[in-house]
Parts: C-alpha cells; structure tokens; sequence
C-alpha cells in the first residue's frame, strides 16, 4: 500500500466506495420503512396545503371561459373610455359561456369583486345571440349599468389568473383594478376583527388551560402512583367521551336553566331574572375549548414536572427557601418547558378550532375556521377560504418562530 | 465526647417514633445524642429507617411521637427552611438551571445578604472544596464527583452548624468515594462542624465516623466508636453487619465469672466472654473475628478443623473450613514466612483465645 492512494478493502476495492455500499443496503431498507409514511404525509398533507396556497391566488373561472374580454382587459388600464371593442368581445364571451353553461359560475366570479352584477350577466347571456352592432348600445340597451367602469374594472379583477383579490379581501380589503388595495368601509370589515378574535380567544384558552392544568399536572407528578394514575383517568375523560355527549352535557351545565345558573341563583349569586349566558355565545366557546384542550396542557406538563426531583424542593428548603421561592426559583424554572410545549400546542390548536364553536358557539362564538368552513360549503368561495387558510398557517408559523426565538424548539417536552 | 444527657447535647433524639402508615414503625423509640462538632453516623442495611430520620432532623418528615431537640430546643415545629441546617443529597440535588456559582449563592440569596458578602463567601466556599474555576459552570457541565463537591459547598455555604448528609458518595466509584471521604472528613475537622452522615457501606462508617449508629428495622442496635464496633460488638447483628465474623451456636451451660461456657451445636464445648447471652440453658451465639483464629492447637478452645477451600488474596490466604458443622468457618492465615501451608481436603486444628470469642445474642 502506497502512502497516497486510496484505502483498499480486502478484495482491492476502495474502501471507502465500499462502505458506501454497505451503507447503501441499510440506507434503503430504512428509506422503505418511511416511506409509506411519507407517501401518506405528502398526498395528505403537502399537497393539500400547497393547493391551498395556491387557491388563495389562482383563480381561472373568468379567463377560462372569457377569452375574449380576458385578452381585452389585460390591454385597458382600468380607467379609460369603455371602447365598441370591449362590448364586442364581451357580446363573442357571453354567447360562448352560455353555450358552454359555464355563464353561471363566471357571473358569481364577477359578482364576488362587485356585488350586483351577476343578474346583468346571466339576463344579457340570455340576449347576446340576437344582438347586432353596434354592440355597446346594444348592452346598454340591455341593462345601461353595462356603461358603469365599475363593473368593467370588477371583470378587469376576474380576468387576472393570478390576483391577490382574494388575499385582499381575506384582509377586508378591496383590490382595484387599477392595481391599488382600498379598505373597506368600517361597517364592512370582518375578517381582520375575526383573526385578532380567534387570537384573543386562544390566547385566552392558553392561559386558562395553564392556570387550571398546572396545579393539577403538579398533583399528578407527586402524588402516589395509585392516585395518580386515577386523576389521570379524569383528566383524559374528554378524549374518551363523544362530542356529541359532551356538548349535551355542555348544554345541560351551561344553558340559562341549566346547572351552573340554577346554583348560582340558588347561592344568590345573580337573581332568578338575569341568569349568566354561558352557551351560545363567546363564553360557551372558551368554557368548552378550554376543556377539551386542558389534555394538551397537562400531559406536556406532567412528563416535565415528573422528571424534577423531589429533592430540588427539599434542597431549596434546606437551603433557607420558604415554598414560595423554592417553587418560584426552582421548581417553576424546570417546568418551562413543559409550560411552552404546553402552550404552543393549544395555542395552535385554538387557532384552528371549528367544531366546538360550531356548536356551543351561537353568533358571537365563532372564529375563524367557522369562516373558512363556511366558504368551503356554503359560499363556496374556495379561493376566499384558501386566502383564510393562508393567513391562517403564516400566523401559526410566526408563532412557532417566535417561540423558537423566545424559548427554542428544542427546549420543548411533549412526553 | 458523648454528651450524657439531652440538655448537653447539640442534637437530640428523644424516645422519637415515625410510622408512615399508621401501622408499621419504621422508627422505633430512637434515642441518640450528638455532641457539638461530632461526626456521627447512621449505618445500616436498606429500608432501616435512617434517612428517615435524618429527614426528621432536616424538618421534611414529622415525627410521630417523641421529641427532636437542636441546641436542647424542641425544633418539631419549625419548618425545614428556618432550621439553618446544611443538607447533602445523594443525587447532589444541585439546581439545573442556575450555574455553580448561582447554585451557591442561593442559601445567601434567601437570606437577603448584600452582593459583595455573597460573592466571597461563594470563592471561599468553592476554594475550601477546590473548585473555584467551575463557578460559571451549570451542573451537567461537571462530572459526578465535582458535582458533590459543588453539593457539599453548598450545605456548607451559609456557615451551618450542623450538616446532614444521606449517602452523599452513593453514586460515585470507589476510588472517588474513597478520596471524598477523606476531603469530607478534613472538611468536618477544618470547620468544626456537627455531621449527620448516612450511609449503608460500613468501610465509609468506620473509617469517616467519631461515633457509628448501627441501625437494623428501626432500632439503634450500637452505638459505638468505630474500633469499639468492630472488635466488641453487642449482639449478634452488629457482629454480623460490620467486618467479617464466624458465628458459633449453641447453649449455655455454665457461668464463670465474666466467662460462659457453651455447648455448641456441634458437639464442641467452648469458652466465651459473656457479653450478652442469656443464663445457663439459652441460647446463644459465639462470635469470633477470622483473624483472631489461629492454627495451633492450644488455650482453651481448640477445635478440628476440615480445609474447605483455600483462597490466596496476598498478603493472606483466607481459608474456609468446617469446625463444628458450620461450613463457612473463614479463617485468616498470614502470609508470614514459615506459615502453615494448608490443602485443601485436610483436617487441622484451630483454636482462638477466650476473651476474642463473645457469646453474643442467638
Ligand atoms: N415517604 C414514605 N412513605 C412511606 N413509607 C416510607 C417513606 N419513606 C420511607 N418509607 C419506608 O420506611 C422504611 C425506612 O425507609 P428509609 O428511612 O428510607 O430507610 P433507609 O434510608 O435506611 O434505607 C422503608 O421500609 C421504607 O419503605
Ligand atoms: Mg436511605
């Protein structure tokens, strides 16, 4: 063996060209234990959420099956005269989409960036075979809301296949066709009022689901296994109850004739008249997600809070610490990251809870994801939802980026 | 050295009982006195209840009954944190998320003292265990023995007059465990210090100790100086627990003075020093240290003997034999020049002075 050459293995071949082969067989038999896994996790997840992204700026209903006015409008400024041209191509649109019934959906489209329109679409479709030229007389014939730059400007916003419009109104504001953003009138807004809600909301249950969970993760790392494991039969009781008998029960509890006020009438802590709301509204949706998500507070809690031993307090004590600050300069210390595991998880659950709102939410109650799935099924503003969604997940990914900076992703315990 | 009763006493255990469940005592009537500057330790097997009553002493278990006094003062009712004593844990018990010097300062910290006080009494306290370049360190960061002398620089921070540690060396390995027993022992004498040491290893006893406690269920069966333990035990456990011992059983057939004579189980009659067996037809146990068995076959007791098995440890050959049906007869045979070589399979002759053979409790 020469001092410059290759290591050879025993049967001449570099060896480190054999040992990339033997890593190799283990290599890929690792590979193919994950990789239903993976399969799983990129049609399931990966691609749905990247279609989704997607959805919230893509949108062909109105190029598809507009051609003609789709060429024109990406010519017009948004501002200038309405030209014979446009009224043409527009008149060529109509009687296509009609023959191809997909004037319908292209009508929704338009109506969605200007409410009111659709009926002028679906009326002149009707009409557009037996017009003559000149075409923009002939429409505004019609209907002579055909002359308002307006509805032009909504279907120069249509037109474009990629558009922020959706996103816009995800943010309550109104992209224009000249390519500027207004916001809406105050009376208009929503959604924006909603995000800053679905935070409040789960920060709230954040902080609830800490103050009630934490004395009882403490119970369960300390006491008696016995005991222990008992409490924590309670504790994982709403993952073992449907939901729909726990929103029964919710309802018997929380409703004006139900439990609670009865006792609170009959302690005399409000008169038998002016009983507390406590479903149907705000208060429902944070009394019921706040126990569905206490779990997910506790357990995180509890694995930390069982890996301090019980001689740090003992130590502290000896040392000269009263409870207090042997708990608040040591024992609290160890239990950060639990607290952080804790809080993340149900923070970013809270943030895209929908059912428990659904149903013990009423008006008031209802956060975002109630929104997004309203759009999905009823309004079937796909785009719109996407656009939600969107704004959705880019929150939920500050956050972790902000704990990660806060507190470090790897300082976190879930178990 | 021994303070004779409880006002003299810097610590106090007065007819103290515990009982965890209500119905087993797993502390039984113990009284113990400790003068100011002792060391003394708790020795005895698992389960015996001695960190049970160092955690009494430290205020974390309460008694059930009877009095615990500190300074001749009643301390049942302080709390843990107003009792001023230092406390080592056998897993250190040293705080994760503060550093060394952190670790340190606390006990300073909780007693409102000004910075620049803390900060020299931490150096001092680091210097006195030799780890004055670790005080940014954070726990993990240090191996085991450093930790426990961190542990041991910590009880000792705040200038408490009594430490109490409960099997500190646990969980190091015996060269370390041997070298913190010696640091910790220099320590107590350099300070002044009381030590309430616990331990299950009675080499750390007798070598550390000023005075040993042997526990056993509950009980204090001696208490005792080291040698005192070793070469006069009282009953037939203390003989058994510390060092090595060849038992003997049989009955009491006569007095003589300080000296009985038994009939063992064997067929064998020996003489014994009466330490504490029972009068004449009881039983009892003898007992007698290996290296106080000699090969002759001369005095008073004076046996057969089958060679067992012959183990060759160096300086001596520690020979198991069978005298008078018990099989595990050891005996120690110097590795003098001109020692007796024995074989294995041979009948000899062993014999061993009356005042090395205590009859004992059976
Ligand atoms: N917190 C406790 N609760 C109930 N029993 C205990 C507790 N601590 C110790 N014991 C019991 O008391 C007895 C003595 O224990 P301990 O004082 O720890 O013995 P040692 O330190 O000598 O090994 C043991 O039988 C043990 O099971
Ligand atoms: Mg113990």
């Amino acid at each position: 063996m020469t001092d410059t050459g290759p290591v050879l293995a025993a049967d001449g071949t570099p060896l480190k060209k054999k040992l990339a082969q033997a890593l190799f067989v283990s290599r890929a038999r690792a590979f193919s234990l994950v990789l239903p896994l993976l399969i799983f996790i990129v049609a399931s997840f990966i691609i749905p959420i990247f279609s989704l992204m997607v959805q919230g700026v893509k949108n062909d209903t109105y190029s598809s099956n507009m051609p003609a006015t789709t060429a024109i409008m990406a010519e017009w400024d948004g501002a200038s005269e309405l030209t014979e041209d446009m009224f043409a191509a527009l008149v060529t649109d109509l009687i296509q989409a009609r023959a191809d019934k997909s004037i319908g959906r292209v009508a929704t489209r338009v109506n969605r960036e200007y409410a009111g329109t659709r009926s002028m679409f679906t009326k002149s479709a009707r009409r557009a075979a037996k017009l003559e030229a000149p075409f923009m007389a002939a429409m505004l014939d019609i209907d002579e809301d055909w002359g308002d730059i307006n509805v032009w400007g909504a279907m120069k916003v249509s037109s474009q296949t990629l558009s922020p419009a959706f996103y816009a109104a995800a943010l309550d504001a109104d992209y224009k066709a000249d390519g500027s953003f207004v916001r809406l009138d105050t009376e208009d807004r929503i959604y924006v009022y909603l995000f800053v809600k679905t935070l409040a909301v789960a920060l709230a249950v954040t902080l609830a689901t800490l103050a009630l969970g934490y004395p009882v993760a403490w119970l369960l790392a300390s006491l008696p296994i016995r005991q222990s494991n008992l409490l924590m039969i309670l504790v994982l009781l709403p993952f073992w109850t449907s939901l729909l008998v726990r929103t029964t029960a919710w309802i018997a509890m929380l409703q004006s004739h139900g439990v609670l006020n009865n006792v609170f009438v009959w302690l005399g802590i409000t008169s038998d008249d002016s009983r507390f709301s406590l479903i149907y509204n705000m208060t429902g949706t944070i009394i019921a997600m706040t126990h569905i998500l206490l779990p997910f507070m506790i357990l995180p809690l509890f694995s930390v809070m069982k890996g301090i031993p019980p001689t740090y307090l003992r130590a502290a004590k000896s040392l000269g610490a009263t409870n207090w600050t042997a708990f608040w300069r040591v024992y609290f210390p160890g239990t950060i990251p639990g607290i952080g595991a804790g809080a993340l998880l149900v923070f970013i659950l809270s943030i895209g809870y929908y059912i428990t709102p659904a149903l013990v939410g009423g008006q008031d109650g209802q956060l975002i994801s109630n929104f997004i799935a309203y759009h999905m099924q009823k309004s079937l503003n796909w785009s719109l939802a996407a656009a939600l969604g969107g704004i959705l997940l880019v929150i939920v990914l500050a956050i972790y980026w902000v704990y990660d900076k806060v507190v470090g992703i790897d300082n976190m315990k879930m178990g | 050295m021994t303070p004779e009763n409880l006002e003299d006493a810097f610590v106090a255990f007065d007819h103290v009982q515990k009982s965890y469940d209500g119905e087993v005592l797993v502390v039984k009537d113990l009284n113990l006195q400790i003068a100011k500057g002792e060391f003394v330790t708790m020795l005895g097997p698992s389960g015996s209840g001695k960190s049970t009553c160092l955690m009494m002493l430290a205020g974390f278990e309460v008694a059930t009954h009877g009095d615990i006094l500190l300074n001749g003062q009643p301390i049942n009712n302080i709390p843990p944190h107003k009792r001023g004593i230092g406390m080592v844990f056998q897993n250190y018990a040293l705080f994760p998320h503060m550093t060394v010097g952190e670790n340190l300062s606390f006990p300073l910290e909780v007693r409102k003292m000004g910075k620049s006080d803390r900060e020299a009494k931490v150096r001092r306290a680091l210097d006195m265990v030799q780890m004055g370049d670790f005080i940014n360190r954070r726990p993990a960061q240090l191996s085991g023995g450093q930790q426990q002398r961190i542990a041991l620089a910590r009880a000792l921070v705040f200038e408490a007059e009594l430490v109490l540690m409960d099997e500190p060396l646990g969980a190091l390995d015996k060269q370390l465990r041997e070298h913190m027993q010696y640091e910790i022992k220099h320590i107590h004498e350099q300070l002044g210090i009381t030590v309430v040491y616990v331990t299950h290893d009675q080499s750390e006893a007798l070598t550390m100790s000023d005075r040993v406690a042997v526990f056993d269920d509950g009980v204090i069966k001696q208490l005792a100086k080291p040698a005192d333990l070793y070469e006069l035990p009282e009953n037939a456990f203390v003989a058994q627990f510390i060092g090595e011992n060849n038992k003997l059983e049989g009955v009491v057939r006569a007095r003589e003075g300080e000296n009985v004579i038994v009939d063992l189980d064997g067929g064998m009659t020996a003489r014994a020093l009466a330490v504490n067996c029972g009068a004449v037809g009881e039983r009892t146990m003898l007992s007698i240290r290996p290296e106080r068995v000699s090969l002759t076959d001369d005095g008073p007791n004076s046996t057969d003997a089958l060679v067992k098995e012959l183990i060759y440890l160096g300086d001596h050959i520690r020979c198991r034999m069978s005298v008078s049906g018990h099989d595990d007869f050891i005996v120690k045979v110097p590795n003098a020049s001109g020692h007796k070589h024995l074989i294995v399979g041979e009948n000899t002759k062993v014999s061993w002075q009356t005042e090395d053979c205590r009859a004992l409790d059976a």
